[in-house]
């Protein structure tokens, strides 16, 4: 029993004037990449100890360069791609079209967002880095400037959420089609994470910054800022799970297995994501051993459905690699489309996200963090999460994105393989030298060039770091190149074209326990309350806060 | 074997390897004491150097083999620099910040904790081997982050 709709390109069709917006979101998005992957290589081959930063126009400092490329890859390019992403998959599963004035708000709010930003870091009054802890004080258009980019992200939950709304209403008695319920329960849990950030910033950092309150308190807004920062990770990531679940498995030539076990992996990540914030701050004080124990237990629960999606994601793969003749235990795994470059970025990102996954769970594993944290580890680590999971998923999606939003063909298939090569070589050999490098104590976030101080050790890995960060750089310049290209020479194709997405192997069951997955209020209700639980204490005893920290400007 | 059945003896696997992972944890912390910092108390960020016992950094003998290193960060060096301690000693570094947020690693050890403006930072450990360990500020504070460092000398 197949819904008729999925394989179909007639089954719905985008209006023009929409995809054009989304296509807007997906070129801010890699817009906003590039600019990060330029700084990127300044950062790497710091460690390396070569500076090209100094002839970077208009950059002072080493952590100015830093603060942008945190700031445009994991926040410009993440939210914006996720905005645009995840409109078009709940809009296509839904067979809706969206409320356009809303998503050009979408597209405006980040734009504008951006360029507060932007305008702050660039004028160098804003290099706080992207975690931007007070009481080091930012100019106020950063703040507003990552307000906006927040706020541009609930204008898209409610943009999702209403076209789920309006379906609902229409489909009484129906599942959620899984591709639509997925990339609502991604913005169903940001918008929970993210009340974290924007208290932090518009309650306390914007009238900080400009002058209206007079002291901040840096262990309440970092704590603040952890409320969000794990979740974040998951707001990065989902996107790209959602490529894996719904749309890998057909680019593989297979199937989804389960529709129930999907649904129940973003619900674990809705419940498990937000109250987990406390490893990052192992080494705080302030906070209690007990509350920490606490938030590092449930980390190790939302590395769970993490399990789940690399079981269900390579049984799909095996699947499409035993339709194309593949026999044994391992044989599948080369018959898989290697020629295809949307379906190779993404297999390669699993694979790094292998080793990022088991690096994370180091992290959070409570006392053991105090040998890596805040060393050149970290960065090794989240180079295989978001560096390139996340970053080689989203090209990966854009091999056949840009195409389909443009009507055109991709130009560049070689190259576009070539680029993603490139880049994971690149970013295990990045990962290996700030690894190495971070479990002897090389700081992360240091402008080691400059440091009077070093290890003998760090040399060989902050050669590493260099040599992989370059080939990061280039495959990103690759990538670039193909897209230019597909923009501006690709052949204009004539038939529609549909999002590459699939149904399961086993259909949605229309009664007993499973339908009840589809009720998000209480799901949200559950979170909230487990929120409480991991918050609650600390907040209970630590409120109404130290309000005792003057700014600075040390930069 | 159906998927189903291999699904469930790989989460069943998963599940049992965090467990496992967990209690490993738990013993290491309260089996062989290996704590984070916990509350320690909250201190004004602009009277540190006024407030006991910051009004007189440095490291001193408290009982029998027991230290206390007390230490301040501020943008961009750690009061002490250099902290002489003997092997096989138990340590407790007292420390907190003036301005904003540092962080003190000693490369080497598990002493790795931040320094965040009004709170105090207290976490004790031991050096057996005699050594000198570079203490890093590992927490961005600013243009000369990379300047900010100290040693821990073992003797
Ligand atoms: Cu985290
Ligand atoms: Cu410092």
């Amino acid at each position: 029993m197949r819904n008729p709709t999925v394989a179909s390109p007639e089954g719905f069709q985008l209006p023009d004037s929409q995809r054009r917006v989304i296509r807007w979101m997906i070129y801010l998005a890699f817009g906003a990449l590039s600019i990060g992957i330029i700084n990127g290589l300044g950062q790497a081959l710091n460690y390396a100890r070569v500076d090209i930063l100094q002839y970077f126009p208009g950059m002072r400092t080493y952590y100015q360069g830093l603060t942008v490329h945190g700031v445009v890859n994991a926040i410009v390019f993440t939210f914006a791609f996720a905005n645009g992403f995840l409109a078009l998959t709940t809009s296509r599963a839904l067979a809706r079209p969206l409320n356009t004035p809303l998503l050009w708000a979408v597209l405006g709010t980040m734009v504008t967002g951006t360029l507060l930003a932007g305008y702050a870091m660039a004028t160098g009054q804003a290099s706080v880095l992207y975690t931007f802890y007070p009481p080091l004080l930012a100019h106020w258009s950063f703040y507003v400037g990552l307000a906006l980019l927040v706020v541009s992200t609930w204008l898209t939950a409610i943009l999702l959420f209403g076209a789920l709304r309006g379906w609902r209403k229409e489909n009484e008695g129906k599942r959620i089609p899984l591709m639509a319920f997925i990339s609502v329960a991604t913005y169903a849990m940001w918008t929970l994470a993210s009340l974290g950030i924007a208290v932090s910033v518009v309650g306390l950092l914007i009238p900080w910054s400009l002058g209206l309150i007079d002291h901040s308190d840096p262990l309440l807004s970092r704590t603040l800022f952890w409320f969000s920062g794990h979740p974040i990770v998951y707001f990065w990531l989902l996107p790209a799970y959602v490529s894996w679940y719904v749309m890998v498995p057909r680019q593989a030539g297979g199937t989804l297995f389960s529709d129930s076990l999907t649904r129940v992996v973003f619900i674990m990540f809705l419940l498990l994501s937000i109250p987990t914030g406390f490893h990052h701050q192992y080494t705080d004080p302030g906070i209690s051993g007990g509350m920490k124990a606490l938030h590092g237990v449930l980390t190790f629960g939302v590395f769970f459905p993490s399990m789940v999606t690399a079981f269900s994601v390579m049984y799909a793969l095996e699947i499409g690699g035993r339709r194309r003749g593949g026999t044994g235990l391992a044989n599948w795994f080369l018959k898989l489309d290697w020629g295809n470059p949307a379906l190779v970025a993404q297999i390669l990102a699993m694979l790094t996200f292998t080793l990022g996954g088991i690096t994370g769970l180091i992290n959070a594993s409570y006392n053991l963090n105090q040998a890596i944290h805040n060393t050149a580890w970290v960065p090794g680590h989240f180079h295989m999460t978001v560096g390139s999971a996340v970053t080689m998923s989203f090209m990966g999606i854009a091999f056949w994105l840009i195409p389909y939003l443009n009507r055109k063909e991709l130009v560049g298939r070689g190259l576009a393989l070539v680029s993603q090569w490139v880049y994971f070589v690149g970013v295990l050999v990045m990962a290996r030298g700030l690894i190495s490098g971070g479990l002897d104590g090389m700081p992360r976030r240091t402008e080691m060039l400059e440091a009077p101080y070093s290890k003998p050790s760090w040399e060989l890995a902050g050669m590493l770091t260099g040599l992989g960060g370059t080939l990061m750089f280039v495959g990103g310049m690759l990538f670039f190149a193909v897209l230019i290209a597909t923009i501006l020479f690709g052949r204009k194709t004539e038939t529609p074209e549909d999002i590459p997405f699939t149904d399961t192997y086993h259909p949605p069951a229309t009664t007993g326990w499973e339908v009840k997955l589809d009720s998000f209020r209480y799901w949200v209700i559950a979170t909230i309350v487990l929120i409480l639980i991991a918050y609650g204490p600390f907040l209970a005893q630590y409120l109404p806060g130290n309000f005792t920290s003057t700014g600075y400007r040390f930069f | 074997m159906t998927v189903e059945r291999i699904e469930k003896i790989f989460l069943g696997l998963t599940a049992a390897m965090l467990l496992v992972f967990l209690g490993a944890l738990f013993y290491s912390a309260f089996g062989m004491g290996m704590h984070l910092p916990d509350r320690a108390g909250e201190i004004l960020p602009s009277e540190v150097r006024n407030t006991p016992p910051f009004d007189d950094p440095g490291v001193r003998e408290v009982g029998d083999n027991q230290y206390e290193v007390v230490l301040i960060g501020a943008a961009w060096s750690f009061t002490p620099r250099e902290i002489r301690v003997p092997a096989g000693a138990e340590v407790t570094f007292i420390a907190t910040t003036t301005d904003v947020i540092h962080g003190v690693h000693v490369e080497g050890t598990r002493v790795n904790f931040m320094l965040i403006p009004g709170q105090i930072a207290k976490v004790t450990s031991t050096f057996r081997e005699p050594g000198e360990h570079l203490m890093i500020c590992h927490e961005y504070c600013g243009a000369g982050h990379h300047l900010m460092y100290g040693r821990v000398i073992v003797e």
